[in-house]
């Protein structure tokens, strides 16, 4: 059950990517290019994602989850420097290119071999960073 | 096109679906660079199954459903010097800020995470100015 429901949900979020155009990393950097010809769908994505998101946390308050255990705990509303720095890169790469973990995976079937450049780079960044994790925890900022 | 935005509709409401399947089905927050993540840094050992079939589910509905849409779906760059450190930059910053666009984005807005709401800015702002560095001033991209 956990196995197949794990399958739904990550078919239903490709699914939902490819037909979104969120694949397409033209209509990702075009809707950051504010001052170039902007294109709003990423907005109405967000939205149209966000509705049964919300509808669902709210579920979480009366039931567990479908297969038992607890739900997964968010981490504590602390925004520490990683939070910022992290977002700050992720931010630039997803600019440079028009492509961030989620869609880059659903684009694995047709993104060719510049697709999985950029994937092999991105997990070799993600085995890094606790390394760069732990660096940035053990120096605290110079006065 | 006109009606992309119903499409982006759609889409994002299946993408919830899938967040939302995830979460009350199996607990946990759907969160692309996490479930990844956790995969190749180790931390996600004890879960491993459940994300390689999660991941599974990610690519191969797209392959399923691509036959039956028109047009091209990426215009994704060529070139690896762009490639490569993008690649690198999304791995380390949605590592180090522990979430990306749907982990953060989706899964963090929509419970009005304090956490989610300010990563989602940093992280358009940034793309906003790499938009404006690297297109509109230097015309790189």
């Amino acid at each position: 059950m956990r196995l197949f429901l794990a399958f739904i949900a990550g078919g239903l979020f490709g699914a939902g990517l490819l037909i979104s155009g969120m694949t397409d990393t033209k209509k990702l950097q075009d809707w950051l290019d504010i001052f170039g010809d902007w294109d709003p769908t990423l907005t109405f994505v967000m939205g149209g994602a966000i509705i049964p998101m919300a509808v669902a946390w709210r579920l979480t308050k009366t039931r567990a989850p479908l297969v038992g255990g607890d739900f997964q705990t968010p981490q504590e509303p602390k925004l520490e420097r990683k939070l910022i720095l992290g977002s700050v890169l992720f931010g630039l790469g997803w600019g440079l290119v028009g492509l961030c973990p989620g869609p880059t995976l659903a684009s694995l079937s047709f993104g060719g071999w510049a697709n999985i450049t950029f994937i092999l780079a991105m997990l070799v960044g993600m085995i890094v960073t606790p390394k760069i994790g732990q660096y940035i925890d053990t120096n605290p900022v110079a006065e | 096109m006109e009606h992309d935005w119903i499409l982006g509709l759609i889409g994002g409401l299946l993408i919830g679906l899938g967040g939302a399947v995830y979460l009350l089905g199996n607990g946990r927050i759907m969160g692309a660079s996490g479930i990844v993540g956790g995969l190749v840094d180790g931390t996600g050992r004890s879960s491993w199954v459940e994300r390689v079939i999660f991941i599974a589910g990610l690519v191969v509905l797209p392959a399923l459903i691509l036959p039956f849409l028109s047009g091209s779906q990426t215009h994704l760059t060529q070139n690896p010097a762009l490639l490569i450190p993008a690649g690198l930059l999304v791995g380390i910053g949605t590592r180090l800020a522990n979430g990306c666009t749907s982990g953060h984005g989706v899964c963090g807005i929509s419970r009005l995470s304090l956490r989610g709401i300010v990563a989602t800015l940093i992280y358009v702002l940034a793309g906003v100015i790499t938009m404006i560095v690297f297109r509109q001033t230097l015309g790189w991209i």
